[in-house]
């Protein structure tokens, strides 16, 4: 069962309140998405630190539900 | 490391692979046969850098696909540790590349490659 892009960005929201999510839909099959998330809680955070929080927003579904989520964050400018 | 996590008779043989091989690649089918696009992605990479790396097939070792997800709390693969450290997964390795601190990682690592850009 695939992911829809806005239960995707609720998910990230409710644990990252501030974020400014951008999703797009890479192959249209709601199973391949490219997400850009800027938060002030990355901040200071390594890359692999900033993904983690990302995955556990979404609560288990990456790498099952979710196959593909090509992933960038950022702290804002 | 939790008593339920070190209870996981995979950690033993992970953390085995990543101390006995500075470049370690946990991936979907083998250098030469990547079985998926991301891994086949960080392969490219590593071999563009002329990194000597290692590779374990995860598809062929259930044990150690669940393992590795719970050993770095990362729920992908591949991932790639360098000198025992978890680097990251496709993306990241990918991003690292191109903004050239996969090669200073190396350098800082005293791991030889070839920066051909």
């Amino acid at each position: 069962m695939a992911m829809a892009v806005s239960e995707i960005e609720a998910l990230i929201k409710a644990a990252l309140p501030d974020a400014r999510v951008t999703i797009e839909d890479l192959a249209g099959d709601g199973d391949h998405y490219a997400a850009m998330v800027v938060s002030e809680r990355f901040r200071g955070l390594s890359r692999v630190a900033q993904h983690q929080i990302v995955y556990a927003a979404l609560r288990g579904r990456m790498g099952g539900e979710l196959h593909a989520l090509a992933l960038q964050t950022m702290p804002p400018e | 490391m939790t008593t339920e996590a070190s209870a996981n008779p995979a950690f033993a043989r992970i953390q085995a692979e990543i101390d006995a091989h500075p470049v370690m690649l946990f991936m979907k089918g083998t250098a030469m046969f990547p079985q998926c696009g991301f891994s086949a992605r960080v392969v490219q990479i590593l071999s563009h850098l002329e990194v000597p790396f290692h590779t374990a097939n995860v598809l062929e070792d259930p044990e150690l696909r669940d393992g590795i997800k719970q050993f770095s709390n990362w729920p992908t693969i591949p991932q790639l540790y360098v000198k025992g450290e978890f680097v990251g997964g496709s993306d990241i390795v990918t991003e690292m590349f191109q903004s050239g601190e996969l090669a200073s990682l190396f350098k800082d690592k005293g791991i030889p490659y070839q920066d051909a850009a």
